[in-house]
C-alpha cells in the first residue's frame, strides 16, 4: 500500500484514504481535534470560520443521503463552501470517464473530495490524480474502507472506554463485503486493543481473515466471552439476493442476532455498536438497539465531530 | 536478402547446437550454417561478436486487436513490436471484432501481415461462433483457411455439453483446442487473486478453485472425449498437479505460461497497481514458484506473452473496472532470460520455450535455424542492461508493470530477421 500519498512530505495528514499506514499519533491527533467539535443532541453546536473560502465537493458515485448529509453539514460547520455531486444526475452516467469528471470538478476549484465509490480502490486513484492542492477524503470504497466511519467508531470508543489497550472488539456479520469493518479493524489494531474478533458465519468472512489481524468465530456464544464492544454489521439485503450467502434472515438472526440473552455472553459493561442503518430484528432486537448498552446514536453524533475534524486537518491550520 | 552474419553464438534449441556458427542467408531462406556456402558472396554483413544468434521466437498467445479495436493495437503496431522483442512468429487469439470465426476474417489479417512483413501471422480460430459458447465454428473450413488450433480465449464455455461437442468435433480432425480454464460462476466479479491482498484491499477476489475446477472438468471431457488439449495461461500450483496427474495418465494435454506469471505475485498489486490487473489473476508466492518449477521440469514446455495491448484510458479507472492485461511483446524474452539469471533455466532451455516448443506445439516449421528454411532470426546482446520506457515501446498499448525503475533487464534484442530481411534493428 502506497500509504504515504495520505501524508505530506512533513508527516501531516493530506488524505485520508485508509486506516492502513497511519501512526497510532495520526489516529489520537484526529480523535482529540474531534473532541474539541464534539457535542451530544440538545447541546450548543459548535461552529468555526476555519475553513472560510475553501470549497468541499462531495462526490458520490453510490448513493447515501445520510453520510453525504454528515459531510456537508461538517463542511459547513467549518464555514466552506459545499459542492455536491451524485452520480445519478452527473455526466459518469453518460459515459464520461471518472478522470474526465474528476478533472471538470477540480477547474471549479475544490479544495476538497470527498468521494464515495463502489469500487475498492476508486478514493487512491482519485488521489493519485487530483492537483498539488487538492485533499481526497474516503466516504467508502467497495469493500476496502470507510476511514472517517471507523474513526468515529474509535471516538465513541474512546468516550466512554478511556484506554484502548485492555478492550477486546468483537465485529459481527459481514466482514466479506465490509469496507467499514476493514477501516474498524485496522484501528483498532493501530490503537493497541488487546483483541479483535470477527465472528460469522463462514460465507461472510473473507480468505485468509487473519492477515487482518484478527481472531475469527463462527460462534456466536464463544466469540462473546470477555468482549468490551461489540459492532454489529448492517446485512445488505440487495447484496444477499445476488450471492447465496445464508439460508434467510431469521435463520442468521437465530445464530447471530444480539438479544438480550446474547448479550449476557459478553462483559457487563459492553458496549453496543452499529454502523447504522440497522435492521431491526435481523443484526439485534430493539430491546437491545434501544437499550442501555447501545450507543448507536451517539455514533451519528460523534461523526460530525470527526469529520470536521478531519476536514480541518487535511485542509486547515490545527484550531 | 544476401546476408551473413559472421562470429555470433549460435543456439539453436531444436538440433542442440550451441557452437559459434556464422550463418548465411539468401533471398528468404538460410542457405548456409558454419561453412560458407561455395560461390557465396554477402551483400551485407551483420557482425555478432557477443551476441547470441537464435531462431526468431514464436508466441502462440498474442491480441493483436486488428480488426475492431485499433485504438488498442493495429497489426502494423503490434508486428512493429513483435520484430523489436525478436518475435517472427505470432499466434494470434480469434477475440477481433469482428471475431476470427469465418474464412473471411482470416485471409483479412493475413493479407495485411503478408504486405506489412514484418512477422509472420498465424491465426486461432473461435471454438464457437462468435465466441457465444453455444454454436460449433466451421472449424475444418477455418482451418483450411489457415487456423492453427481452435479456442474460446477469455471466454471459457460455460456449458459443458458444448464444450463435449466440440472437443469431439475438433478430436474427429484431430485439431487441438486451446482452453483457458475458468469457471465463470466461481470467478463471479473477482478481479485479483481471492487471498491475503484481496481480504486487505477489499478487492473482489478469483478462488484458485476457479482455475482448477475447470482444469478437472476440462481434463475428464479430453479423456471423454480423446480430444487433444493445450491450457492456456496456467496459474495455480493445483492446475500444476493436476497437469502432472495427467501426464502421467498419458493424457495428451499440454501448457503454456504467460511470462509475467513467472516473475510477479498478488503482492504486485500492492497501491491498487491496474498494471498488474491481468487474467488469470496473479497469484501467491507458492504458485509462481510451482510455476517455475513446472517450465523448469518441462511440464510446462510453452512460455508465451500473453500479449493485451490496451488504450491508456482502459487502465486509466480504479482497478476493478481498468482492463486486464499487459502489452507483453517487448518484454518476452527479457523476462525468459531473467529465468536463465535466476537459475531457473539453462539458456538454451530459455530459448526452447519460446522458439521450437511453442512450434512444435502446433506443428509449425519455424523457431529453429534450418538450411532451406525462412530465415527467422533473432539476435541478442546477452549482457545488455535497459529498462523498459514506455516511450520507446512500438506497441500502441503502453500497459506494462515491467517499465518501473525496480525492473532492470539483462538481454537486449539487437537485431531481428523475418523471411530473410531486417525487420528490427537497434539503434545504436
Amino acid at each position: 500500500m502506497k500509504s504515504n500519498i495520505q501524508l505530506h512530505p512533513n508527516g501531516r495528514l493530506r488524505h485520508l484514504l485508509t486506516i492502513e499506514g497511519l501512526s497510532r499519533d495520526i489516529l489520537i491527533q484526529i480523535l482529540d481535534v474531534a473532541k474539541q467539535y464534539a457535542v451530544l443532541p440538545g447541546e450548543p453546536v459548535k461552529r468555526s470560520r476555519l475553513l472560510q473560502g475553501r470549497t468541499i465537493t462531495n462526490l458520490f458515485f453510490e448513493n447515501s443521503t445520510r453520510t453525504r448529509n454528515t459531510f456537508e453539514l461538517a463542511a459547513r460547520r467549518l464555514s466552506a463552501d459545499v459542492l455536491n455531486f451524485d452520480e445519478s444526475t452527473s455526466a459518469t452516467a453518460k459515459g464520461e470517464t471518472l478522470l474526465d469528471t474528476l478533472h471538470n470538478i477540480e477547474a471549479m476549484h475544490s479544495d476538497m473530495f470527498v468521494v464515495r465509490h463502489n469500487e475498492s480502490g476508486a478514493a487512491h486513484f482519485i488521489a493519485e490524480h487530483v492537483a498539488e492542492h487538492v485533499s481526497v477524503i474516503n466516504a467508502g470504497d467497495g469493500r476496502h474502507a470507510h476511514p472517517t466511519q471507523a474513526l468515529l467508531d474509535m471516538f465513541t470508543i474512546r468516550q466512554y472506554k478511556k484506554d484502548f489497550t485492555p478492550l477486546k472488539v468483537a465485529i459481527v456479520g459481514d466482514i466479506l463485503y465490509s469496507r467499514v469493518a476493514r477501516s474498524q479493524i485496522l484501528a483498532l489494531n493501530t490503537l493497541g486493543v488487546t483483541e479483535v474478533r470477527i465472528i460469522g458465519p463462514r460465507t461472510l468472512i473473507p480468505t485468509e481473515a487473519q492477515v487482518l489481524g484478527v481472531h475469527v468465530y463462527t460462534d456466536l456464544r464463544e466469540g462473546l466471552q470477555d468482549i468490551d464492544v461489540v459492532i454489529m454489521l448492517r446485512l445488505q439485503k440487495e447484496r444477499m439476493m445476488k450471492d447465496v450467502l445464508f439460508p434467510s434472515e431469521s435463520e442468521y438472526f437465530r445464530q447471530y442476532g444480539l438479544t438480550a440473552e446474547t448479550l449476557e455472553w459478553a462483559k457487563p459493561d459492553v458496549l453496543i455498536m452499529h454502523p447504522g442503518p440497522m435492521n431491526r430484528g435481523v443484526e439485534m432486537t430493539s430491546e437491545v438497539a434501544d437499550g442501555p448498552h447501545s450507543v448507536i446514536l451517539e455514533q451519528v453524533s460523534y461523526g460530525l465531530a470527526v469529520r470536521m475534524a478531519i476536514m480541518s486537518m487535511c485542509l486547515g491550520e490545527m484550531p | 536478402m544476401n546476408l551473413s552474419i559472421l562470429n555470433g553464438r549460435v543456439i539453436d534449441p531444436a538440433h542442440a547446437i550451441d557452437a559459434m556458427l556464422d550463418i548465411y542467408i539468401d533471398g528468404e531462406n538460410i542457405i548456409g550454417i558454419g561453412a560458407e556456402p561455395p560461390g557465396f558472396k554477402a551483400k551485407h554483413t551483420i557482425d555478432a561478436c557477443g551476441k547470441i544468434v537464435c531462431p526468431g521466437l514464436v508466441d502462440i498467445a498474442a491480441n493483436l486487436r486488428e480488426p475492431g479495436y485499433s485504438a488498442k493495437g493495429t497489426l502494423e503496431t503490434e508486428t512493429a513490436a513483435a520484430a523489436k522483442g525478436g518475435i517472427t512468429t505470432l499466434v494470434c487469439t480469434p477475440c477481433t471484432h469482428p471475431v476470427i470465426d469465418t474464412p473471411a476474417v482470416i485471409e483479412l489479417i493475413q493479407r495485411k501481415a503478408r504486405k506489412l512483413a514484418q512477422a509472420r501471422v498465424l491465426t486461432t480460430a473461435a471454438l464457437t461462433r462468435n465466441l457465444d459458447g453455444e454454436r460449433l465454428s466451421d472449424m475444418v473450413a477455418l482451418r483450411q483457411a489457415g487456423a492453427v488450433a481452435f479456442t474460446n480465449a477469455h471466454h471459457p464455455l460455460a456449458n459443458t455439453l458444448v464444450e463435449r461437442r466440440t472437443l469431439e468435433y475438433a478430436a474427429t480432425f484431430d485439431y487441438l483446442v486451446l482452453l483457458h480454464p475458468e469457471d465463470r460462476h466461481l470467478r463471479a466479479d473477482g478481479c485479483i487473486h481471492e487471498g491475503a491482498i484481496a481480504t486487505r484491499l477489499g478487492l473482489p477476489g478469483i478462488p484458485e478453485a476457479a482455475e482448477s475446477v475447470a482444469v478437472a472438468r476440462d481434463l475428464a471431457l479430453a479423456e471423454h472425449t480423446g480430444a487433444r488439449i493445450h491450457f492456456r495461461s496456467l496459474s495455480t500450483a493445483r492446475s500444476i498437479r493436476m497437469l502432472h496427474e495427467a501426464h502421467a495418465n498419458q493424457l495428451p494435454v499440454s501448457a503454456d505460461v504467460a511470462a509475467h506469471q513467472l516473475h510477479l505475485t498478488e503482492q504486485d498489486i500492492e497501491g491498487f497497481d491496474t498494471h498488474c490487473h491481468v487474467w488469470p489473476p496473479l497469484r501467491t508466492l507458492y504458485d509462481r514458484n510451482m510455476l517455475r518449477q513446472a517450465v523448469r521440469d518441462g511440464l510446462v514446455k510453452v512460455i508465451c506473452s500473453d500479449h493485451q495491448p490496451h488504450d491508456a484510458d482502459a487502465k486509466n479507472a480504479p482497478l476493478p473496472s481498468a482492463a486486464p492485461g499487459i502489452s507483453g511483446l517487448e518484454t518476452l524474452l527479457a523476462l525468459v532470460l531473467r529465468l536463465v539469471d535466476e537459475k531457473v533455466l539453462d539458456l538454451q532451455e530459455a530459448i526452447a520455450r519460446v522458439t521450437c516448443n511453442p512450434a512444435d506445439l502446433l506443428d509449425l516449421p519455424y523457431g529453429r535455424l534450418k538450411v532451406g528454411q525462412a530465415a527467422d532470426i533473432c539476435i541478442f546482446d546477452p549482457n545488455a542492461y535497459w529498462k523498459l520506457d514506455t516511450q520507446n515501446m512500438l506497441s500502441k498499448g503502453k500497459n506494462t508493470p515491467f517499465a518501473k525503475p525496480v525492473w532492470e533487464f539483462r538481454g537486449q534484442v539487437t537485431h531481428t530477421l523475418f523471411n530473410g530481411e531486417i525487420v528490427y534493428k537497434q539503434s545504436s
